[in-house]
């Protein structure tokens, strides 16, 4: 038993986060919000793929890193702490993991996962025609362009030829693909959350009120400690499931989900407090605060928001008879 | 990364399983918070110690089978998903012990931990006074010097002492220095209650059971080997007593696990029929004790590292006292009307609802939190 990550899976995610301070500041965030549906150039995105990041799934006889979900954990959370623009789930924890064919750029949709993400930015999708799993080359989509309110996200709803779709597996596949991503998005939303934390704890700090910085208020403490406790109980469920995954265990779709659930509730309130305590500064377009904000509102609903994954925890667990101790009665 | 058990652990956890399964009550005993209880209790106390599970991690030598902290963390969980009695021992073993084990000379730890351990002695804690809660530092009993007898008098009251009336033995903070800074001033003393001067007055808890008591000290002689640790030190000594107050040994994640079991079973009885959204609330407390297990293993690993419990025991402390309130107020709401009988479920929301006060309000622990872990500027 050991509940930490070890010395590569660290460095890998400390050699990403210096790629990302780098090449993806608020301002490259910007740029990829304020281009639209239009060509743009994805921040960070040619040097996660020189360092191999985006192929870290597939098998090394395929050109890949080999390496478990478990392992891009912490690099998924760095990326989501830096609100890094770009399908970097979607394709990496998912579509290139199948597709095994290393510098083809894709992105995914499974489960109830919405609109698709940055399909003007790849040339696969990965999807589901409801049984299998398939690609759908980008020339054979019609793409229905909507908005997210993260504009970053470059959003599309998407329509096929199933003649246009090629297999790549069937239903265990289509699952084994779902909940990669999600544990991926669950680790991006940790993330999120914790950036969000550092900035308004900065924040609270930095800005005085009645002659005392704001953040010596109980009443502003106190929202940022249950920030605090949200996150430290949510990243441990994360990591566990991409353990789960990474090993098949025959619960890891319920870790999953619980990782899930409460990575975007967590995130949920991290963002709720931070505009709280940022008052109408946070609240101003020209500031960056919204960046974050607003890719945890998209993150957390997205592939199933809370309350769909609890859901899925309740029809695995509570719909299964047990015959030990059937009372429910406490004894202490 | 590596969430397996190895087979030692294995056969350790079937062991706990297998012993328990054998000696268990088969029916729960009645509340240790009653004077008959308490001695119920302490019978099943002294079956635990003869089989040498009272105290799994202490050395052999106390009674213990020197486990690790990864068995320990199995025993616990072992212990609650049996559904075994309450620890009445537990300020003892899990509060004093772990000072004891810090602070203590030799002679003192020879002297304290077997009759701990076998439940031969009962301890519990004298922290909290009349006019000293949340503000602990700001305690006003007192220990002054007596040269001549070598050692010291006691004078004061102590208040809201967990099972007060039923123990032998109080650990507490006595003011023996009311000219330093007030921190600095006190000291940790170790009493037995049946020494002249003491009085004990036992009164109700909110369950009604006497679970409470107030204690004073009228010129209490203690010898100086009552003092753990240094004279003026009793603060350092008590805050390494809260953090396991607050996180690890007090509340282990198997009670949790085991409360969100008979969560999961209560639906399973009633759930269809009641209120669609007490669906999600059960799943939230699962996935609640399911965190709180997570995050413990990885504050084990930390600690197998060799990291000491700090401030972040009062994260753990927040997250674990509000879950357990959630986990029985949903059992509450699964019960309808029959919700306010006075029944198991009942007693353990009661109960639960004294976590979020006690080992420091949740309001301390938030302020806790907030200073010393996200170096928000103190008032």
């Amino acid at each position: 038993m050991r509940f930490a990550w070890n010395e590569t899976q660290q460095s890998f995610a400390a050699t990403v986060a210096d790629v990302l301070a780098r090449a993806c500041d608020p301002a490259a965030v910007r740029a990829v919000w304020e281009a639209g549906d239009g060509p743009v150039v994805l921040p960070a995105w040619a040097a996660l793929a020189d360092l191999g990041v985006l192929d870290a799934l597939v098998p090394p006889d395929a050109g890949g890193l080999g390496l478990q979900p478990v392992d891009l954990v912490p690099v998924a959370r760095v990326t989501g702490r830096a609100a890094l623009p770009g399908p970097f789930v979607e394709h990496t924890f998912v579509a290139a993991a199948v597709l095994r064919e290393p510098g083809v750029r894709a992105t995914a949709a499974l489960g109830p996962a919405g609109p698709v993400a940055h399909v003007v930015d790849v040339e696969v999708v990965v999807t589901t025609d409801g049984e299998r799993l398939v690609a759908v080359g980008r020339d054979a989509l019609r793409i229905e362009p909507v908005r997210s309110v993260d504009h970053s996200r470059r959003l599309a709803r998407i329509h096929w030829d199933p003649a246009a779709a090629r297999e790549l597996g069937g239903p265990a596949e289509v699952a084994a693909a779902f909940d990669r991503g999600v544990v991926g998005f669950a680790s991006q939303l940790v993330g999120l959350g914790e950036a969000l934390l550092e900035r308004t704890c900065r924040y609270v700090t930095e800005r005085h009120q009645f002659g005392v910085p704001v953040g010596s208020f109980q009443a502003v403490k106190h929202k940022l400690a249950d920030v605090a406790v949200a996150l430290e109980f949510a990243a441990p469920l994360v990591a566990r499931a991409a353990w789960s995954l990474s090993c098949g265990d025959p619960l890891a779709s319920v870790h999953v989900s619980m990782a899930k659930a409460a990575a975007a509730d967590a995130a949920e309130l991290a963002a709720r407090h931070a505009l709280q305590c940022h008052g109408a500064i946070g609240y101003s377009w020209e500031y960056d605060l919204h960046l974050w904000l607003k890719r945890v509102w998209a993150l957390s609903r997205t592939w199933g928001d809370a309350a769909w994954h609890r859901e899925r925890v309740a029809r695995e667990i509570l719909e299964v008879p047990d015959a030990d101790e059937p009372d429910g009665e406490e004894r202490r | 990364m590596d969430l397996t058990w190895s087979p030692e652990e294995e056969a350790f956890r079937a062991e706990v399983r297998t012993w328990l399964a054998e000696h268990v009550p088969a029916e729960p005993l009645p509340s240790g918070d009653t004077r008959e209880g308490f001695a119920r209790h302490l019978a099943w106390e002294r079956e635990l110690y003869e089989a040498r599970w009272s105290v799994v991690s202490w050395p052999a030598r106390y009674g213990g089978r020197d486990a690790s902290v990864w068995e320990w963390l199995i025993f616990e969980e072992e212990y609650h998903r049996a559904g075994a009695p309450q620890r009445v021992t537990q300020n003892g073993i899990f509060l004093l012990a772990p000072a004891l084990f810090t602070f203590g000379t030799p002679a003192q730890q020879d002297r304290y931990l077997p009759p701990m351990a076998s439940g031969a002695e009962t301890w519990c804690q004298g922290w909290s006074e009349p006019e000293v809660g949340s503000d602990l530092a700001g305690i006003r009993a007192r220990a002054v010097r007596d040269e001549a007898g070598g050692g010291w008098r006691l004078s004061g009251q102590k208040t809201w002492t967990t099972r007060g009336a039923f123990c032998t033995h109080l650990f507490g903070l006595f003011r023996t220095d009311p000219a330093a800074e007030r921190h600095r001033g006190l000291t940790y003393f170790l009493v037995p209650l049946d020494a002249p001067g003491v009085t004990v007055r036992g009164f109700g808890r909110l369950d009604g059971d006497e679970g409470f008591a107030e204690v004073f000290f009228d010129d209490v002689f203690v010898p100086d080997d009552a003092v753990l640790g240094e004279v003026g030190e009793g603060w350092k000594v008590a805050m390494a007593t809260a953090g396991s107050e607050r996180g690890l040994t007090l509340r282990s994640p198997g009670r949790f696990l085991a409360t969100a079991s008979r969560l999961v079973q209560l639906w399973r009885r009633v759930g269809r029929d009641a209120d669609p959204a007490l669906r999600d609330a059960v799943v939230r407390g699962l996935i609640g004790a399911e965190a709180y297990a997570a995050q413990t293993l990885q504050v084990v690993t930390r600690i197998v590292d060799g990291a000491r419990p700090g401030p972040e025991a009062s994260l753990a402390k927040v997250f674990w006292s509000e879950l357990d309130v959630a986990l029985h107020d949903t059992a509450l709401r699964l019960l309808g009307a029959d919700g306010e009988l006075d029944g198991t479920w009942m007693r353990g929301f009661e109960f639960a609802l004294a976590g979020p006060i006690y080992a420091g309000t949740n309001e301390i622990q938030r302020n806790v939190i907030a200073e010393r872990l996200l170096g928000l500027p103190r008032r």
